[in-house]
């Protein structure tokens, strides 16, 4: 099976390595040494954090190669990088400019609506973004060795991560306790695979791991998905558009391992200066959200 | 006998899982404290530098520090580059509880991760693993791979630059619970007879599951 073969199991392998841990949104090679002198466990090259690509419009795009180079030159840590969805050349460059992972992202604009990208056809591992269990079975039927929720990517708004994490996990539950001869209708349902709907009525849990993304801006947030059940947080927006970069990075790193500690997440809550402004995610046009690219 | 398994950062849950499949008793350790009555410790794979800013930010590195004069640390990847002397590629410190020196990410980058098969019986993943480039004398290199030492004993503690804990086979996980058994046993009863060297040869074997549960 797909999710068991030797080159999969390579791909989850980094994923598994990354648990617990906090990938951070960096647009060059400053922004990576600080996210990484804070303890980040990845980081993620992009041209524009969401929240700019949010505010500025245009066209986002994979982010210039020499970007890109010059943050995997910096930091000893892994590097990520986003490619657009169903670019798959985009996807081609990232691979040969050995990228440790491949984000197909709905922050950038999309390249093509219909189609995503066959992510088995690579050898670099790929993450991609899901709002539902089928959404995240889809895209692991693609070849993706790990998930991460979308929620509302520029908002600093936590509510889509919360609304995302919940549906994911509470999907999960569903499928555990059905009978067998129910998850072929079920897969119908959810327009996925029916080896992977059987995985996860096995399992309790996807055979990938499952992180969360898109509006988290505080240490409380992070240690909140955390609780839902995320496995590692992605920090966009909400480290290079607060006040005090450098403590907020430390600070989410530290909520991400102490989520289950109320003291400690006191701890690095103090100091912080102000988070980055939020958006109110109802007051979004449809056009507006990002969440909704892909399918 | 209880083991406890860095939980900072990393696949500490992967190690917890072997552990229990082995019938033994799992902690996750976030804390000082959380040292206190464990009889080993696992260091986890993950990002070595995550972990490093975490134990001395949490005063967590004196702590293991003095743990590992005196108890048994088994590190795995990440761990390794804790636990080893000197660390390059780049330069970083660490708990220097094991004679070895380790060079970061040196098979490359994720692109040169792999699965292999060591001496045809361990199933070996390495995930943008580390190269341990020196070995000390009382160091012993239980396997290689092209060469290169992938699973050392120094005294007490055992480090691996691949995973053991992704795999089904818990034949390395099993060496060093039965490590950690015989010092705990040795220290709760008294000595009969000479005591027997603690460097005796372990096998690394193909063991899939536990005989008997351990307590």
């Amino acid at each position: 099976m797909l999710y068991l073969d030797e080159q999969f199991r390579v791909k989850v392998g980094l994923a598994e390595m990354l648990k617990g841990g906090v990938i951070m949104d960096v647009t060059n090679a400053e922004q990576a040494v600080i996210a990484e002198k804070a303890g980040a466990a990845a980081v993620m090259a992009l041209e524009r954090v969401p929240a700019d690509i949010r505010k500025e419009g245009g066209v986002a795009r994979m982010a210039p190669v020499s970007k890109i180079r010059e943050i995997m030159s910096a930091v000893s840590i892994p590097v990520m990088a986003k490619a657009r969805i169903g670019h798959f050349m985009e996807a081609r460059v990232l691979e040969a400019l050995k990228v440790d992972y491949i984000d197909e992202s709905e922050v950038l604009t999309p390249a093509d609506e219909e189609h995503h990208i066959d992510k088995r056809a690579f050898k670099t591992p790929f993450v991609c973004g899901a709002r539902n269990l089928g959404e995240a079975l889809r895209r692991i039927a693609e070849g993706a060795a790990m998930i991460r929720t979308k929620g509302e990517a520029g908002s600093g708004n936590i509510v889509e991560a919360v609304r995302h994490m919940r549906t994911i996990m509470k999907e999960i539950k569903q499928l555990t306790v059905l009978g067998k001869e129910e998850l072929a209708s079920e897969a119908k349902r959810l327009q996925a695979p029916l080896e992977l709907v059987q995985y996860v009525a096995e399992h309790g849990k996807l055979p990938v791991p499952n992180f969360s993304a898109g509006g988290i801006a505080t240490p409380a947030d992070a240690a909140l998905v955390m609780q839902l059940g995320a496995e590692a947080v992605f920090v966009g927006s909400g480290i290079f558009k607060s006040s005090d970069p450098e403590a907020r990075a430390r600070a989410i790193v530290k909520a991400t391992t102490y989520y289950n500690d109320p003291e400690k997440l006191l701890e690095a809550s103090e100091e912080l200066g102000m988070g980055m402004p939020g958006i109110d995610v109802s007051k979004l046009s449809e056009t507006e959200l990002l969440q909704t690219r892909g399918w | 006998m209880t083991i406890g398994v860095l939980a900072l950062q990393g696949d500490f849950a992967a190690h917890c899982e072997a552990l229990k499949r082995l019938g033994v008793a799992a902690r996750q350790v976030r804390s000082s404290t959380d040292l206190d009555g464990i009889d080993g410790l696992i260091i986890p794979g993950g990002e070595s530098t995550t972990m490093l800013k975490l134990l001395q930010d949490e005063g967590m590195f004196e702590s293991l520090q003095a743990f590992g004069s005196a108890k048994p640390i088994f590190g795995t990847c990440a761990g390794a580059i804790l636990l080893a002397k000197n660390v390059t590629s780049p330069e970083q410190p660490s708990l220097k509880l094991v004679d070895i020196d380790v060079e970061r990410n040196a098979y490359g980058r994720q692109i040169d991760s792999r699965v292999v098969m060591l001496d045809g019986k361990v199933e070996a993943v390495f995930i943008r693993a580390p190269i341990i480039r020196r070995v000390g004398d009382r160091a012993r290199i239980l396997l290689r791979y092209n060469g290169d030492p992938v699973l050392v004993q120094d005294g007490l503690h055992l480090v691996s630059t691949f995973h053991p804990e992704l795999t089904a086979n818990l034949s390395i996980h099993q060496m060093f619970v039965d490590k950690v058994a015989q010092l705990t046993s040795r220290k709760n009863s008294p000595p009969a007879g000479p005591a027997k060297d603690h460097d005796e040869s372990p096998s690394v074997g193909s063991r899939k599951e536990p005989s008997s549960p351990k307590s």
